[in-house]
């Protein structure tokens, strides 16, 4: 895990790696538990923003996100939580971008929808072709 | 200021529970670059001649470079140096893992242990404050992956670093490693007993320690570039098959290592090749922290008795546990990696220990019942199984003797059992059968830790087809090749990075620039391979001065006179006349003397002035 990460890695052993960030909740408890209210979702983008001038560090937001996807940047002391690298220069996810097994990626969920339903048919008709394949084989067995 | 280092030095008297901390020297940065390079000159400067690898006066150093913790590839490692409890020369063991970034971030640069505890205890650096823990509910009860989970748990923080010691090393077992991240080792020359001998089981890391670079904007444009590259062709063999591809290319070569080294090929090598792992064996591929390859290939024991074990096979473990001692069934030889890496030995000392008892009890010079009742025949898998837990505990006679290495088992065994210990310098050879590899014989034969494919990679040119590797000719060349990647590869792991990532650096001077953009030192190409060369001069410094003869230069005899019954290697050996030429070639390129000594002119052209008239 690296130090002040917008994302976060969790190991568990003996075989399990896996990316984990901010979800972009629709009603975010982050946003209703904080004190300050210093957290806002833009509208537009899903993105919950931090005013870090606002942000005194009492680590509420952090107790109540289910995915554990929020953290304490470790010297500046303000909560910290992925926003799609809008405040950095490339102002584009750089995890998606640079992770070198492609294990990341960030979709509307009906995107993500329709990926699964190609997959599976996919999958459904490499089933048939299969089948298809051996009845073939078969069939040119039993000639011979 | 210097960037990139930070800088930190720990001095630790376990012996009077004493920690002074204290900055290292610019110059020591500089000449020196981390990891090997700082370990050659602290125990150069530091280690009394002559002591016992063994006892307190023994020091343990702890190193990384400068590089861990920034962008670049493959860089959180670090290294563990000391004498050599296996070969009584200089020792030296890096691993990779979440260790080295941890100890960056920790605040740390060097650790150097002296002395010796009173009770077990282990370190952890919380943040620059060093605390030294007692261990008395690990030592003789945990192994290293249950002791990395302990002080996890204990600190509440999975991303602490642990490196730690199994019982093979608190039993000062002469080829101990130290295991930490599970898959990871510091494994070579027997540093876990050093380890065990401190009464230290584990080292423990974390920290919020930021890293400076010198050239920020120049740095994250290459450092990612490389990060692109270090997912390239370069290491395409690495992140696919593995490492475990060289069984079949090595037995198309005539060079996999079978039966304790008889022979260079066997007609069941598909069973362990890197095309079946895949296929059968591998169920997931992990990274060390900032590594894009995931070289780890982690395999699952499917049936029998070892069904469920889980461990991170490569060629190396592979070859020693498996052909070597001519065991072929994956579930055994993923049960005994699993075992070495949790109870602390060697992968490679280990396998070769096991194929030399497996050797000693044929012709019998080991009993059954020394074997603790174990029909330790060659392909007996279950039995190389119970043999590795036996090296680990010392609970029998031909456990308790292997458990120091083949060179001090043979010299027990006497007879000619040294004919077949399969080590040079009291290292156990890696996998490479080496009647088929003429440069990467006399490569492996010079290299400054014993038997060892990773200071100069010689056995590259011979299977790249750069020399004739069945012929002992051209010596000059070959002398002169082996320098070459000697004096680079003293700069990676100095740097320290893997080896892996050796092919993504377009050139020398590619490869020192981002030692300059990171630290703000100037370097080029050319000053880095003397860097890298004063580096090896320094270490060999230390071997001479503890001993180390010409005649120590050698392989076993088996190379010489018994050659292999079958394959392309057929019928050759080494020509002695023709190895001792190559080392003679060898020396020479290396500006020393016939004896293999560094010359006065050498040693002053490489600033090592301080050691001139130290060698006796």
């Amino acid at each position: 895990m690296a130090l002040n990460s917008r994302i976060q890695r969790i190991r568990i052993e003996p075989v399990i790696n896996y990316a984990m960030s901010c979800q972009f909740c629709t009603d975010p408890p982050c946003v209703a538990v904080c004190p300050q209210k210093c957290m806002e979702k833009d509208a537009k983008t899903g993105v919950i923003h931090v005013n870090e001038d606002k942000c005194d560090g009492c680590s509420f937001c952090i107790r109540v996100c289910p995915f554990g996807a929020i953290s304490l940047h470790t010297t500046r002391k303000k909560a910290i939580l992925c926003d799609l690298c809008e405040s950095t220069e490339e102002k584009e996810p750089q995890c998606v971008k640079y992770c070198p097994k492609e294990a990341i990626s960030i979709k509307p969920v009906n995107a993500m929808s329709q990926e699964a339903r190609k997959e599976q048919v996919l999958a459904l008709i490499k089933g048939i072709e299969k089948e298809a394949k051996e009845t073939q084989k078969e069939a040119s067995a039993a000639k011979a | 200021m210097v960037k990139g280092y930070i800088g930190k030095v720990a001095k630790i008297n376990l012996t009077k529970d004493k920690i002074e901390v204290g900055n290292l020297p610019e110059e020591y940065l500089r000449d020196y670059i981390g990891g090997y390079g700082f370990a050659a000159k602290t125990l150069w400067d530091e280690l009394k001649p002559g002591i016992d690898p063994l006892s307190p006066d023994n020091i343990l150093i702890v190193n990384i470079g400068p590089f861990p913790g920034t962008y670049l590839p493959t860089s959180s490692k670090y290294g563990v140096f000391a004498k050599s409890p296996l070969t009584g020369i200089f020792g030296m063991a890096i691993s990779s893992g979440s260790v080295g970034q941890q100890m960056r971030q920790s605040g740390l640069q060097q650790i150097q242990f002296y002395g010796k505890a009173s009770k077990p205890v282990y370190l952890f650096v919380d943040d620059g404050d060093i605390q030294i823990h007692d261990a008395k509910d690990m030592w003789g009860k945990l192994d290293s992956w249950q002791t990395e989970d302990k002080i996890r748990e204990e600190f509440h923080d999975e991303r602490i670093g642990v490196a730690a010691i199994g019982k093979a090393g608190e039993r000062l077992s002469r080829i101990a490693c130290i295991t930490n991240d599970r898959n990871r080792q510091a494994g070579r020359t027997g540093m876990g007993a050093v380890m065990g001998s401190k009464n230290l089981k584990a080292l423990a890391f974390r920290g919020t320690h930021e890293i400076e670079v010198a050239k920020p904007k120049e740095w994250k444009s290459i450092a990612l570039d490389l990060i692109k590259r270090a997912n390239g062709p370069a290491t395409l063999k690495y992140r696919d098959l593995g490492t475990p591809i060289n069984t079949l290319n090595f037995q198309k070569l005539g060079c996999l290592p079978v039966d304790n080294f008889r022979e260079g090929t066997s007609d069941r090598a598909i069973e362990i090749s890197g095309e079946v792992m895949a296929e059968k064996w591998v169920v997931k591929k992990a990274a060390c922290s900032c590594c894009p390859i995931a070289c780890d290939h982690l395999c699952l024991a499917k049936e029998g008795p070892y069904k469920g074990s889980i461990s991170s096979v490569d060629f190396e473990s592979l070859f020693a546990l498996g052909c070597c001692s001519g065991v072929y069934d994956m579930n055994a030889i993923i049960k005994a990696i699993e075992m070495c890496d949790r109870d602390g030995i060697d992968t490679i000392s280990g396998g070769i220990c096991v194929s030399f008892a497996m050797e000693a009890f044929e012709k019998g010079y080991l009993t059954r019942e020394d074997c603790g009742g174990v029909e330790l025949k060659f392909g007996n898998g279950d039995g190389m199984v119970s043999f590795v837990d036996q090296m680990c505990s010392r609970n029998t006679k031909a456990g308790d003797l292997l458990s120091n290495g083949t060179r001090f088992a043979a010299q027990k065994i006497g007879k000619d059992a040294m004919h077949f210990a399969m080590q040079s310098k009291g290292l156990e050879l890696p996998g490479y059968h080496l009647s088929a590899l003429k440069t990467a014989a006399v490569g492996f034969a010079v290299s400054i830790r014993g038997g060892c494919h990773l200071r100069n990679g010689a056995y590259s040119p011979d299977q790249k087809g750069t020399f004739d590797r069945f012929k002992e000719d051209r010596p000059d060349e070959r002398a002169k090749e082996i320098k070459k990647v000697e004096d680079n590869y003293a700069i990676i792991d100095s740097y320290i990075i893997c080896k892996f990532t050796r092919g993504i650096y377009k050139n020398d001077d590619e490869m020192a620039q981002v030692y300059e953009l990171v630290t703000g030192f100037p370097l080029n190409g050319k000053q880095m391979s003397k860097v890298g060369e004063r580096i090896v001069n320094l270490s060999k410094c230390f071997n001479i001065r503890e001993g180390w003869k010409r005649d120590d230069d050698t392989l076993p005899e088996r190379f010489f006179s018994e050659p292999q019954t079958r394959g392309p290697a057929k019928g050759i050996t080494i020509d002695r006349k023709g190895f001792e030429a190559m080392k003679s070639a060898y020396y020479a390129a290396r500006g020393w003397d016939e004896n293999g000594i560094p010359t006065k002119e050498k040693l002053k052209e490489l600033g090592l002035d301080f050691v001139i008239g130290k060698l006796k």
